[in-house]
């Protein structure tokens, strides 16, 4: 299991973390940008798995990081829905750059 | 190169180029669906990496919860069939260059660090996962377990009240 070096693992993640940074720069759809903040956490769990896999073995706490990750990402993602959802109702798009009700 | 390497580049690419899909294709309802694949190639990520628990639980929660949602909200927002804008070349170029540096940086940092590698194989069972999470004593999560269920609790209860339909007449 130890034929690919950690370092491989490390850039896959953090290519997938700066992909979802890409997303977040250029999207401008609240959906797509919700997407692209989904990515970033997966990228930190893999990270979160891998550190605790190669380097600390006899622990877990890598593990309990990624399920409480996975959970508060759930609940951010269904309160964002919420707040899409009613934002639409009320404006009729979703785009960041209409919602600017309260600015300043 | 042995097969177990193989496997782990043609899970890397596939998640890597769906992801890339996911962030640049301008139908909205494919984004959803690339992000799917990209989730789903995560998952295959952590069986190659042998934690079948953590690959479990990624697709029951994002593959069948979170990307779910996302479908709904995309349906109950706007036209799927529709191409949204596109970016403004000057942001795209912007956003190029600031993630390209961003990773030479990491990039740099993670190959110029020698990490301690150990031999020690990894054993995590699901009956540890359980007590450990249970356990009240040092290396206990139940604290944190309990702040995590009133979270979704509050989580949950805030969606519906912000999502919640008002009368007309209130309007």
């Amino acid at each position: 299991m130890n034929e690919i070096p950690i370092s491989h693992i490390l850039f896959v993640s953090t290519a997938l973390f700066f992909i979802g940074m890409y997303g977040l720069f250029t999207r401008r759809n609240m959906i797509t940008m919700l997407m692209a903040i989904e990515l970033i956490l997966n990228s930190v769990n893999i990270n979160f798995v891998v550190f605790n896999k190669y380097l600390y073995p006899d622990k877990l706490d890598g593990i309990f990081f990624t399920i409480f990750i996975i959970a508060i990402a759930a609940a951010e993602a269904a309160v964002a829905i919420a707040i899409i959802i009613n934002l639409y109702r009320n404006h009729q798009s979703i785009d960041v750059e209409e919602a600017e009700e309260m600015k300043f | 190169m042995t097969a177990s390497q193989i496997i782990f580049y043609l899970i890397s690419a596939f998640m890597l180029g769906t992801a890339i899909l996911a962030v640049t294709t301008r139908k909205i309802f494919r984004s959803a669906i690339w992000l799917l694949f990209s989730l789903i190639g995560t998952a295959a990520l952590y069986f190659w990496l042998e934690v079948e628990f953590i690959a479990a639980v990624q697709i029951i929660v994002y593959v069948g919860g979170i990307v779910v949602l996302i479908i709904f909200s995309i349906f109950l927002t706007q036209q799927s069939g529709q191409r949204m804008a596109k970016a403004p070349i000057t942001r795209v170029i912007a956003s190029v260059l600031a993630t390209i540096f961003g990773f030479s940086l990491t990039f740099l940092l993670i190959s110029q660090h020698s990490f301690q590698l150990t031999e020690k194989p990894f054993d995590w069972t699901i009956s540890k996962i359980g007590m450990q999470m249970l356990g009240t004593d040092r290396n206990g999560f139940a604290l944190p377990l309990e702040v995590v269920s009133i979270l979704l609790l509050a989580a949950m209860i805030g969606c519906i009240v912000i999502a919640i339909k008002s009368n007309p007449e209130e309007k």
